[in-house]
């Protein structure tokens, strides 16, 4: 079923780069825009995932530093070292169906890359880029 | 007939005194698998090896004891583990810190994790690798089979050389360092 899902996302996103969600994605993105978010932009969502923090002498980033910046491969973490599983659901169907794992990782990715929680809008944001890769 | 008799008596004498150590389960269960015990308790919660698994290899309760969980599972210390944002919801919190206290070395009959509950009697570790039971027993291994190993990089990562660590088994002849294959202890 997920495999089915991921198919006929993987369709639609020829016809509308924005049309990739899934139902927990879906009421995640009203969850946040009930928060105080507008629109998600997934332009901004690209930039911040591409920004580079630097941490302990280490240039960071979302992209580099532990998933990858090629959505359809493993990522590994820079410390750990632990694979971290394609974020492209076209690859990985298990991607964005579960609110409370997407919410957890999130808080900590948030926190231990930008030392904060990120805005609604923030999340949103990323929430869109990553749906539409 | 006189040194039967004998060696019937050692084996009955043997067995009772043994048996406090196998007190976590019934003597038929032991007797049908009398090595089960020789380890530490294999992770039986879900929950348990989902969290702490989906960023490192999730160490049995019975490597700590029940006093050090107590710090590292707490809601605040998760928040800065070993320098990485861990924190869980607190329902899930609860059922990892349950599971882990009621597992730990000090609360468990398996071989290992009582020679750990020993070693940490009179200390609070919070990493595996500071319990002196584990760093006694690694000590022969050169540096460079671990630190300098890039497929190991450190003692905490039991699996890279311990290949049935997920099955909470750590015997010497389930060892394969990695770039070494001819290491042998």
């Amino acid at each position: 079923m997920k495999k089915l899902v991921a198919a006929a996302c993987a369709l639609s996103m020829l016809l509308s780069p924005l049309a990739c969600a899934t139902p927990e994605s879906d009421a995640l993105l009203q969850k946040y825009q009930s928060k105080g978010a507008g629109k998600a932009d997934p332009v901004k969502g690209k930039q911040n995932w591409e920004r580079i923090v630097e941490t302990d002498g280490e240039q960071m980033s979302c992209a580099n530093s532990c998933h990858n910046s090629d959505f359809a491969k493993d990522g590994k973490h820079h410390k750990t070292g632990k694979v971290i599983r394609p974020m492209s659901m076209k690859v990985n169907p298990e991607r964005y169906t579960n609110i409370k794992k997407m919410e957890k990782w999130f808080k900590r990715n948030c926190n231990d890359a930008w030392g904060r929680d990120c805005t609604a809008q923030e999340k949103a944001d990323f929430l869109a880029f990553m749906l539409a890769q | 007939m006189r040194s039967k008799l004998k060696s019937m008596l050692l084996i009955t004498a043997l067995v009772v005194t043994a048996s406090p150590a196998q007190a976590e389960e019934s003597l038929w269960s032991w007797l049908a698998n009398p090595f089960r015990q020789k380890e530490f308790n294999p992770v039986s919660n879900a929950a348990y090896q989902e969290e702490c698994g989906a960023c490192h290899f999730a160490y049995q309760p019975g490597l700590l004891p029940a006093k050090s969980w107590e710090k590292l599972l707490d809601a605040k210390a998760l928040a800065d583990h070993f320098g990485e944002n861990a924190e869980l919801d607190a329902d899930t919190l609860q059922e990892v810190r349950t599971f882990a206290l009621e597992n730990a070395a000090d609360k468990s009959y398996y071989k290992r994790a009582r020679k750990i509950a020993v070693a940490t009697e009179n200390e609070t570790p919070l990493r595996i690798i500071e319990v002196r039971y584990i760093k006694r027993k690694h000590h022969e291994i050169p540096e460079k089979m671990v630190k300098g190993n890039k497929d190991v990089k450190s003692l905490s990562y039991c699996d890279a050389c311990h290949t049935r660590a997920g099955k909470a088994v750590f015997d010497a002849d389930t060892v394969r360092i990695p770039n070494y294959p001819d290491w042998d202890d």
